[in-house]
């Protein structure tokens, strides 16, 4: 029936068409602006509405903050006085007192002459966080990373040297007593050698610094005085330093197929996460002294840094536990089927990956964290938060309130866009599974 | 299904014939539940060294789920497993034991994505075998060079195709040097053009002697290379044979169904 078949041609090409590049785009901001903020009357009534709101605050904004602001003055009152002199009418910021209590702001109470110590600490932790961060670094500087928590405390609270190189010989005799138990065990220690090894750790921590209490050293300077960003720092970055290999030794636990660890690892993370922080950190500065034998009090600020670890940690667990549970159950075939055993292929195989997948909700809650150490001026340490009180009562500032405000709004938000940007920059280094 | 192109006429070649006396895997009496499910009834298998054995069956049949008893990714409730004199039992060092001498290829290749090809096969000889380095990274390069895709070592997995991204899971259980090697279903994911090459690749390595457990539903494979064609349903072994007497006279009604269904068309 040839009518049926009429529309079909038969064909063949005749030769293989080369590939040619793609037609040049028609750039320019008007083209930019129609496809992007006028593409349809919804979008384009949207944009106009964002135009009128925009027109309507930012002047205001920056007309308080820049334009009739007041950069020196001695009091309050005389911040008054310059902008009624400059013809001001209205608010504006005052922010004379940031720049007259920028150090407080920074350090808190710390002595003035001693300043170089947290400096010194604060430029040191970006040289130790280098090569962490960054692979092309050569991994020997890893060294210096390690020291650097132990030189860190040392700079910012003095006291004696000789405890802090003691200190430093803990871990070294933790991993002997690891290799140990490996020798011991003919080749795979396995949980029992970490758990040696952890322990002599901490029995030699809680023992050895302890003997020596004089000789050579810097001035000690108690807890009670520091302050400030300093502080929200140094409980910051322990904490996120520190509830990560926590976070991920209670994942692995929460999986686990033994029911005592299991069941430990549960009952942790549930409590954890379901108690506000600030009820922990009331624990800490009342209650947790009770738990730890009579006489060993431990210094504030590390009953708090203790807390925000644990309690990061936990919230850390189900983030990594979702990037295991990500995680194709073929690969944990492919690691068994090699013959590694448990440790080595969560070490070479799952985690690399887990944790790939898991970081933006890893960075979600370092960022949290990191903004959650502001709650430690509910229990009297002065955090950024908790300093505005103090020079707030001096009687040259009281009754500025914004400027304090945005002025450690814009603190936190620096380090916090920092920590997600360098987010992306990881997700896309790892990015290795896509053409 | 699309057959691949080997002849129906061609026999198994006379040279891979050559099958020892010893026995590589002993399965006694095995049985297996998942739950209350009895998927594997009384299998009594014996694998000598050196020989291919194809498993074919419907889908549920327990085809995969036997291999993977093998080398301890399921774990068998009754009956006895050994595998090169080690019995296969809940102890982790036999399971290890076993699983050093035991190679496995998936269906979906399995291969790690955070690392290039060469170090997706130099992992497990540096770390299981406690093989330096430079003497793993030679075996890489040997073995995938077998598989003829040697310039691709410095690739990430997510760059190759499938067919070939196979052959390095080939290259990457070769590595370990293995007395065993199982494929569950390899070339099930492939296109008709890559299978050629997948297939190729396993068929040399029958030549060479290894002891293959194979499940697949690649019939000409079978015809050319197989010792043994074993056929499952719902978790038996319901026939085996030679492949030339499996395909021309199945006794079973069963097998005959299931060889009018794949051969049919």
């Amino acid at each position: 029936m040839s009518d049926v078949h009429a529309q079909t041609v038969a064909y063949v090409a005749p030769s293989q068409i080369p590939p040619s590049p793609p037609p040049a785009r028609e750039r320019g901001a008007m083209k930019w602006f129609r496809a992007n903020l006028f593409s349809s009357v919804s979008n384009g009534i949207l944009t106009v509405i964002a135009i009128l709101i925009l027109a309507w605050s930012l002047p205001a904004l920056i007309q308080w903050a820049f334009v009739d602001a007041v950069w020196e003055a001695g009091s309050l009152s005389e911040c008054r006085e310059i902008a009624a002199a400059r013809g001001v009418e209205g608010s504006f910021a005052c922010w004379a007192v940031i720049n007259e209590r920028f150090n407080q702001f920074l350090f808190g109470f710390y002595p003035e002459e001693l300043y170089w110590r947290p400096i010194l600490a604060f430029l040191l932790m970006f040289a130790a966080a280098a090569p962490v961060l960054f692979n092309q670094i050569p991994r020997q500087t890893l060294v210096g990373s390690a020291l650097y928590p132990f030189v860190a405390y040392w700079l910012l609270w003095g006291g004696p040297v000789l405890p802090v190189v003691l200190a430093i010989l803990g871990p070294v005799v933790g991993y002997a007593a690891f290799r140990g138990v490996e020798k011991a065990m003919e080749g795979d220690a396995g949980a029992a050698g970490m758990v040696a090894g952890a322990l002599v750790t901490v029995l030699w921590w809680s023992f050895v610094p302890g003997l020596i209490d004089g000789g050579p050293g810097l001035a000690p300077v108690e807890s009670a005085r520091m302050g400030g960003f300093m502080l929200a720092l140094i409980i910051g970055i322990t904490g996120i330093a520190a509830s990560l290999p926590f976070g991920i030794l209670l994942a692995l636990g929460r999986k686990s197929d033994l029911i005592f660890i299991k069941t430990l690892s549960v009952i942790f993370i549930e409590f954890i996460r379901g108690v506000p922080l600030i009820t922990l950190l009331f624990v800490a500065s009342s209650v947790l002294n009770y738990f730890f034998p009579p006489g060993t009090a431990l210094d504030l600020i590390l009953r708090v840094v203790i807390m925000a670890t644990l309690f990061a940690s936990a919230y850390m667990a189900e983030v990594i536990r979702g990037g295991l549970a990500a995680l194709p159950s073929g690969q944990y075939e492919a690691a068994d089927s090699l013959g590694l055993d448990y440790w080595k292929s969560m070490r070479l195989i799952i985690l690399p990956q887990a944790l790939k997948i898991s970081i933006p909700g890893i960075v979600n809650t370092f960022i949290g964290l990191f903004k959650d150490t502001t709650l430690v001026s509910v229990i009297g340490l002065l955090d950024p938060v908790g300093i505005i009180n103090p020079i707030r009562a001096d009687s040259n500032w009281n009754g500025i309130v914004w400027e304090f405000y945005v002025f450690v709004g814009l603190f936190f938000w620096v380090f916090c866009f920092g920590m997600s940007r360098y987010s992306m920059y990881l997700e896309r280094k790892l990015a290795t599974d896509h053409r | 299904m699309t057959e691949t192109a080997f002849s129906s006429e061609s026999a198994v070649d006379p040279s891979l014939m050559k099958v020892s006396n010893e026995v590589a895997i002993q399965i006694s009496n095995m049985n297996k539940w998942y739950g209350e499910f009895h998927v594997l009834r009384n299998i009594d298998l014996t694998v000598y060294r050196g020989e291919r054995i194809v498993i074919c069956g419907p889908s549920g049949s327990g085809k995969s789920t036997l291999i993977r008893c093998i080398n301890r990714l399921e774990e068998h409730q009754q009956g006895t497993i050994t595998v090169d004199g080690t019995e296969l039992t809940s102890d982790l060092k036999n399971i290890d034991t076993i699983r050093k001498e035991v190679g496995m290829c998936f269906q979906h290749f399995n291969l790690f994505p955070h690392l290039t090809i060469l170090e997706n096969c130099t992992l497990a000889p540096i770390w299981v075998r406690k093989i330096p380095r430079k003497e793993a990274e030679e075996t890489a390069m040997h073995f995938l060079a077998k598989v003829k895709i040697p310039d691709q070592a410095h690739k990430y997995p997510g760059q190759l195709s499938g067919g070939q991204q196979q052959r390095v899971a080939i290259a990457r259980s070769l590595c370990m040097k293995p007395r065993i090697m199982l494929f569950d279903e390899p070339t099930s994911a492939l296109d008709p053009e890559m299978i050629k090459e997948v297939l190729d690749t396993m068929i040399e390595l029958a030549q060479e002697g290894m002891t293959m457990l194979c499940v697949t539903h690649e019939m000409g494979f079978a015809r050319q290379v197989a010792n043994r064609v074993i056929f499952m349903d719902q978790g038996q072994i319901v026939e085996q044979n030679e492949p030339e007497e499996f395909f021309r006279n199945p006794k079973s009604d069963r097998t005959k169904l299931f060889l009018s269904q794949i051969l049919g068309h």
